[in-house]
């Protein structure tokens, strides 16, 4: 199986990126003027125009075909159209469909754009964030979780996290740890949402949102706006900027409510991951950055665990001594992650920027040195649908 | 069964919808009583009701009577309400229940202190009534076995 993956191996790269993001948590204009200032911006980074795109991908309208209407009103007529939603993850799922079409012949220019404004939305008394607490139709969650009143999404990650605590004795001080090295590295960017460094002891002492999880342990909400341009391989070395080539992807999904997780310990990364490690020819130690989805802390341990990083249980002590802050052998969320950086809703599209970002030695005061493979992990829903990129320079081709 | 009052000054549960796999389910509540789909080719408990069996796609489904015991298999307090719906609850417990059949459930905990639930303890299922006739199930700990 792994061996028909590697086709896809450096076929298609990211040529452009773009984001949007405040200190203040909040951003100017309407959704879809957000989404079209990132495509613009993305095109601009690489060097192309709105009549090279061939290929559009969103996930979020306010209609009911989010890629038909996006492409109307940029006024495209794509050939490749692709509106999968998993939440989070649906821009590294988005890639990989990407990249596949590309490596097919099925399209040229792909892009992928992502705007929501939940925090002045909420502000304005237009639903926002508060709407994920609304009452939805008829459906599973409707019936069998809603009336018992799990606090979402937290709710749902802190069972996964009880019972992580229960199995393999993972402590809130170990959780906390990684709030406390991801705002390490948000203190090092000044676009960041929290840019102030945090310990354990702060962590613990904010309020629980729903235990174990502390209102430290949760990812932000903000309005925030991304894009992202893919062309293939080939094309990608004539444009702007040093490429970031797609190296290895893989995808999986286990259920969409929290009680119909297979194994509230074990997430989709477990396949994903491997998957993705096996088309790109590498293992999780060449992996020089990496962007783990941080939702919430108990997030990034699951994913640490499931992708390779250190085996199953053991995430709470790979995590204590800050090898995911500056410095550590394992730089993540180098942005300052959902945590402190942005978090609209989807931080999935955040992720494969500042990759791609680090890639290109972009970063700044945040830069990881050296930087030639980057990995960057979705998680959508409540832990239920997983997509893992790898991403490399051209020396790594 | 154990019929329990809606504590005093709490808003109206969110009713759940009906489905039609799953309208077996919500009627024995009128009595109250707890049943779980089964598939009669797995031999195996279904949770949710569906119209086909999530493991072999069979359509050959019943419904049988449940324990209505089990053990909490992961919990979290809710220090604040998720929704209006929960106003005049908070804190409570919210746990995942695996009944003894097989079937893991949502529930959140009937106990004076939503803190002392703990994995592992032992549970059974009481009801709560809802505005029409049918009866919420949730899961209070178990008086009897305890481990």
């Amino acid at each position: 199986m792994t061996g028909e993956r590697t086709g896809l191996r450096g076929a298609a790269a990211i040529v452009g990126v773009a984001d949007a993001v405040s200190p203040t948590g909040e951003l100017e204009g309407s959704t879809r003027a957000l989404e079209v200032r990132m495509i613009r911006e993305a095109l601009d980074d690489a060097g192309l125009s709105i009549s090279d795109v061939d290929a559009v991908f969103s996930n979020l309208s306010p209609g009911w075909a989010p890629s038909l209407e996006l492409a109307e009103y940029l006024g495209i007529s794509p050939r490749w159209t692709d509106s999968t939603q998993t939440g989070g993850s649906s821009f590294e799922v988005h890639v990989e469909h990407a990249a596949a079409a590309i490596a097919l012949g099925l399209c040229d220019v792909a892009v992928i754009a992502y705007a929501a404004t939940p925090r002045s939305s909420f502000k304005r008394g237009t639903g926002g964030y508060a709407s994920r607490q609304a009452l939805p139709g008829p459906t599973p969650g409707a019936e069998w979780e809603l009336p018992y009143g799990l606090r979402m999404p937290m709710g749902a990650y802190a069972l996964a996290a009880s019972r992580h605590m229960h199995e393999f004795g993972t402590t809130s001080e170990q959780l906390a740890r990684i709030a406390v090295d991801t705002r390490r590295w948000a203190a090092r960017n000044p676009r960041a949402r929290l840019q102030d460094e945090i310990t354990v002891d702060d962590v613990l002492a904010s309020p629980f949102e729903a235990s174990p999880l502390h209102k430290l342990d949760c990812c932000l909400v903000t309005d925030g706006a991304g894009a992202l341009v893919l062309t293939s391989a080939e094309r990608a070395r004539h444009l702007r900027k040093p490429p970031a080539l797609v190296l290895g992807t893989g995808t999986c999904h286990t259920h969409s409510m929290i009680s119909q997780m297979p194994d509230l310990t074990t997430t989709g990364a477990a396949v994903s991951g491997p998957l993705a490690f096996a088309a790109a020819g590498l293992s999780p130690a060449e992996v020089d950055v990496a962007q783990i989805y941080d939702s919430f802390t108990i997030t990034v341990l699951l994913l640490l665990e499931d992708l390779g990083f250190c085996p199953k249980g053991e995430g709470g002590a790979f995590v204590a001594d800050g090898v995911l802050g500056p410095g550590g052998s394992l730089p993540a969320n180098t942005t300052g992650g959902g945590l402190a950086y942005t978090h609209p809703g989807m931080f999935g599209i955040f992720l494969l920027v500042e990759a791609v970002r680090q890639l290109r030695g972009e970063c700044g005061p945040r830069q990881v040195e050296g930087a030639e493979v980057a990995l960057a992990h979705g998680s959508g829903g409540v832990l239920s649908a997983m997509s893992t990129i790898i991403l490399g320079t051209e020396a790594t081709a | 069964m154990t019929v329990v009052p809606i504590p005093e000054g709490a808003a109206d549960r969110i009713a759940p919808p009906v489905s039609p796999a799953s309208e077996p389910f919500w009627e024995a509540t009128r009595e109250p009583r707890l049943v779980l789909q089964w598939c009669a080719s797995c031999d195996r408990p279904i949770h949710f009701p569906r119209e086909a069996c999530p493991r072999c796609l069979s359509d050959d489904l019943g419904y049988r009577d449940a324990t209505g015991r089990g053990t909490v298999h992961a919990v979290s307090v809710m220090p604040k309400p998720a929704n209006p719906s929960m106003a005049g609850r908070a804190p409570y417990a919210v746990a995942l229940v695996d009944l003894d059949e097989g079937a893991r459930l949502l529930t959140d905990v009937v106990v004076d202190d939503p803190w002392s639930v703990t994995i592992g303890q032992r549970v059974s299922v009481v009801w709560e009534p809802l505005p029409d006739g049918r009866h919420l199930p949730r899961f209070a700990p178990d008086p009897d076995r305890s481990d």
